[in-house]
């Protein structure tokens, strides 16, 4: 088990080395002069001076590299130029409202998307398979952002029973938090919950097919038993591992579902930097999504590795 | 499912063990067509296809109006009989605008994933052929891009590389790419362990090509079904990306950038959201269920 | 002559695939009495396991289909049984033992998690006493150390425990009927031996009926009151172990015989190990004729036209049925002359 940690964390570093080289490559693509690019409407030439001081923009890229990543480290990601405060400190700002969508969201695919993979699985080639994978399709295929609009316009505009945007803390209110949350968890669970569906479905019919399935039920065991309790828990690793990586997916569609609904998260803040061109935020924000992923996967690997008897013992 | 006994034995017997005639034998291209025509959903999705595109290619000549022409009789106007699908904030009919935008969604869909399996598929056989520190070195890579989530890395690219169509094709191709060199190198590894490409190497063929006649066309399937379900997704890419105004400019019409709009007239004129989300549904659905169909006609083993 | 115990009437089933429908069992019939063991032997696809397991609603259905037939178990019909009461036989009067004992045993639950359901649900033990009867299971089966095994996980334990493990289950309930599907397949030689003897030794402990499902023909000679032989999902010969052996009458039984190996030593356990040539016929189209007839040297026109019936062999002791249109002594009579 912990030879098996080592091993993951081992391969989990260079990974993040190598997506914060790149990460920090992307000012490269900036036209122009950096200095400029990275002041963005601000032409004030003690400004640029001091940006091209801070961020040692006359040194070699592998230099202003090392520079920056030490900062990373340190947890210095910058200073957002338009907000006049430290890259990090907005992050930590805005991290928990992302991390509770995401989190609804994730709950709201698990709910939809398992049960529904399980079912479609043990119907396999029945009504009740077909419509399953009808409902996975269209939630595979409709933009969030659109259904967003959608319910915005059926809940908010028509109905009135939820508001279309202004986001509540918990902790002032949870009742205005959740009423907030709701449509955005919704949209944003939408479409994992489709990928979790056929994640469950595959999971499912390996399993079902297995063996040991079949020795179950020649022991008589009656088939809700033999779903629930012999199938399932053996699709648990693949689907935990897979659905582990829809994580990704979730803070690709945080971005626009908080952009929809004008919820305060990480991915209006990166929004919101890219269009006043405060590229030390794109690339906070980015950075720390990649770590927030790496250390996820590492975590479903775990988590699988815990739900495996041969492995816990080893 | 198609196996007539469901445990397999060890050959015991002198005879052949295993059931030959339940397997099924890998198709030629006219079986494929047979297993893909088969499939309704495929079919409909290849229908849709075919139609958007050319929707597409026809737009000069099917659309009632100049996309950009604005009316100002015509500004949140109600469907009408001249214009079926209303029109927009500043009077242009929606309906010559859905019409055009497929242009932006398709092109961005095609060029991009052309530009992903460009990039990724010489990279992936390289690292898979080649093996040792070459592949190390693409593998690691390909890991560090996966580790950023696709869109937030399309976002974040054409952020730095400034709003246009254009860009947003570039992003997304290069954010498709890290997929395409995994998928390959895995392809590549796979067939490259079987006993003909063994055999290919005993007998002295150079490299390149083996990795030509006997691995490349081996895995073009495998390929080509990612392709189709990578268009399907930057298809969405390159909506999102208008909609947050990264890709597509105004008063250039395009589905995601007509929502971006749509969404501050929704009370007053929700046909300006219905319609180019609806297109950019219809579009995706249809690159999903060819992609869909595709992977189940070329590989019959691997139903889902 | 004991009371019949499963009685298999004109059993059929077939597979549908995308080529068309596979039929893997073409009419079979038989009937198994109290305490009697019956070998069924054949190469894979000969519809041994899968008539047995069709019986008992264990095919995947679809693809799998019961296209005709009816199989009486002390006089019922399990094919018109609804599933729930179908449920109440399985793991109840009729006991399984799997294969591959690795893939068979859930690799994720305990091994008395395992053993104590089939008590729980067939014979309404509480958690308590099924436990205690779990353990008894595994002394049965002569694991040692029962006790403190009962709570590890399968890849815990040997292959050979694994398989004993399995029998423990299939024996759980005290079951009229064991149905052993290549039970010893998946392990060493010297284990297969092992648990050979310890079914025999159960057997005599208990007196149930077995059914021995089995490629190994070796296996089958050291087991089985009766032999049945199988072949492209029809029985081509059945009858008493001994002269199935003496005096095979139909040719593929002969094929089978004399690919194996004489343990006896001497001159005969020195002659080339005999191969039947050829491959078994494509199931979705089924040979008009007697399907081993293309791989059969003996075959007369006949053979190719018309599927013999499955009788009593002329001259061979009672109840040796075989299916064959030639005279397969006499033939080899002849054989032997020239």
């Amino acid at each position: 088990m912990l030879r098996f940690l080592a091993r993951r964390l081992a391969l989990a570093v260079p990974t993040l080395i190598l997506a914060s080289m790149i990460i920090f490559a992307l000012q490269q693509l900036l036209p122009g002069d950096v200095a400029t690019a990275l002041t963005g409407e601000e032409r004030d030439p003690q400004v640029i001076a001091f940006i091209r001081q801070k961020y040692h923009l006359d040194a070699p890229l592998p230099v202003r590299y090392a520079y920056w990543a030490g900062g990373v480290l340190r947890g210095d990601l910058g200073e957002s130029i338009r907000l006049q405060k430290p890259v990090s400190e907005l992050i930590v700002e805005k991290l928990p409202v992302t991390l509770e969508l995401a989190c609804l969201a994730m709950l709201v695919a698990l709910a939809i998307g398992v049960p529904m993979g399980v079912l479609s699985a043990v119907k396999r080639g029945q009504a009740a398979d077909t419509i399953a994978n009808g409902v996975a399709l269209w939630g595979l295929s409709v933009p969030n952002f659109w259904l967003g609009i959608l319910l915005i316009l059926l809940f908010s505009v028509q109905l009135g029973w939820l508001p279309a945007s202004g986001y509540v803390s918990p902790f002032e209110s949870l009742s205005d938090n959740l009423a907030a949350m709701v449509m955005p968890a919704f949209v944003l669970g939408n479409a994992i919950a489709a990928v979790m569906m056929r994640h469950t479905r595959a999971a499912m019919l390996g399993v079902l097919g297995s063996d040991y399935v079949r020795t179950a039920r020649a022991k008589g065991v009656s088939p809700m038993r033999v779903t629930l309790r012999h199938a399932l828990p053996n699709a648990a690793i693949p689907i935990i591992t897979l659905g582990a990586l829809e994580f990704g997916q979730l803070l690709s569609g945080a971005v626009l579902t908080e952009q929809v609904f004008s919820v305060p998260g990480f991915g209006k803040l990166m929004v919101d930097a890219v269009f006043n061109r405060d590229f030390a935020t794109v690339q906070g924000v980015v950075i720390c999504t990649a770590a927030t992923y790496i250390a996820l996967n590492l975590a479903a690997d775990l988590l699988s590795a815990a739900v495996n008897p041969k492995l816990r013992r080893a | 499912m198609s196996t007539g006994t469901p445990i397999a034995e060890p050959a015991g017997l002198a005879a052949p063990a295993g059931t030959p005639a339940l397997i099924q034998e890998p198709g030629t291209l006219a079986a494929f067509w047979r297993r893909l025509r088969a499939r309704k959903s495929a079919v409909a999705g290849l229908v849709i296809v075919g139609l958007l595109i050319l929707m597409a290619v026809s737009a000069p000549w099917i659309a009632p109006y100049d996309p950009t022409a604005t009316d100002w009789a015509n500004v949140r106007g109600h469907p009408s009989l001249a214009h079926p699908f209303g029109g927009d904030e500043v009077g242009r009919d929606v309906l010559s605008r859905i019409i055009f935008g497929a242009r932006a969604s398709l092109g961005a869909g095609l060029v991009s994933v052309a530009l992903a399996v460009s990039l990724g598929l010489p990279l992936g056989l390289l690292a898979g052929y080649a093996g040792g520190w070459i592949d190390g070195v693409i593998s690691r890579l390909t890991d560090a891009l996966l580790a950023i989530p696709f869109l937030i890395l399309a976002i974040a690219l054409a952020a730095f590389l400034g709003p246009s169509l254009v860009n947003a094709m570039i992003a997304i191709g290069l954010s498709a790419t890290s997929t395409f060199i995994r998928l390959t190198r895995a392809q590549v590894r796979a067939v490259a362990a079987e006993e003909f490409v063994e055999a290919a190497r005993a007998m002295g063929n150079p490299p390149w090509r083996i990795a030509r006649v006997h691995i490349l066309p081996n895995i073009v399937p495998a390929i080509l079904v990612q392709a189709t379900l990578t268009i399907a997704a930057a298809i969405i890419a390159e909506a999102s990306l208008s909609f947050l105004g990264l890709g597509q400019q105004p008063p250039e019409p395009s589905w995601g950038a007509m929502l971006n709009t749509a969404k501050n007239f929704m009370d007053q004129a929700p046909w300006m959201a219905i319609w180019p989300g609806l297109s950019i549904f219809l579009a995706v659905l249809a690159f999903n269920l060819f992609g869909d169909g595709l992977r189940d006609a070329l590989d019959p083993r691997q139903r889902t | 002559m004991k009371k019949p115990l499963l009685d298999v009437r004109d059993l059929a089933v077939a597979f549908d695939t995308d080529g068309g429908a596979v039929h893997a069992v073409n009419g079979v019939s038989y009937t198994l009495h109290e305490g009697e063991t019956l070998g069924i032997v054949g190469e894979s696809g000969s519809g041994k396991s899968v008539h047995v397991l069709a019986m008992l609603g264990l095919i995947p259905r679809p693809p799998g289909r019961i296209t005709g037939g009816q199989v009486l178990f002390e006089g019922r019909d399990l094919l018109a049984l609804k599933e729930r009461d179908l449920r109440k036989i399985r793991g109840g009067a009729i006991g399984f033992v799997f294969q591959d004992p690795m893939s068979s045993l859930n690799p994720g639950m305990t091994v008395a998690a395992q053993i104590v359901e089939p008590l729980r649900i067939h014979l309404g033990l509480d958690a308590r006493a099924a436990r205690a009867r779990a353990k008894d299971l595994l002394d049965l089966v002569r694991i040692p150390n029962a006790g403190a095994r009962l709570d590890q996980y399968p890849h815990e334990f040997s292959g050979g425990q694994r398989q004993r493990v399995m029998i423990a289950i299939g024996l759980s309930c005290r079951p009229k009927l064991l149905i052993a599907d290549e039970a010893t397949t998946a392990l060493d030689v010297t284990v297969q031996a092992e648990i050979v003897a310890l079914v025999q030794e159960l057997k005599r402990e208990l007196g149930m009926a077995i059914i021995w499902i089995t490629h190994d023909l070796g296996v089958v000679a050291g087991i089985s009151d009766t032999v049945q032989v199988m072949y492209a999902g029809r029985i081509l010969e059945r009858g008493p172990v001994d002269d199935i052996f003496s005096d095979p009458r139909n040719a593929y039984t002969l094929g089978l015989l004399r690919s194996l190996p004489d343990l006896s030593g001497g001159r005969a356990g020195r002659r080339r190990l005999h191969q039947i040539e050829g491959a078994p016929p494509d199931m979705r189209h089924p040979p008009p004729g007697d399907p081993f007839a293309p791989r059969n040297a003996f075959a007369t026109p006949r053979c190719r036209a018309e599927m013999p019936p499955l009788v009593q062999a002329p001259g061979a002791a009672p109840g040796h049925l075989v299916a064959a249109w030639y005279d397969l002594p006499k033939l080899l009579a002849a054989e032997a002359a020239r």
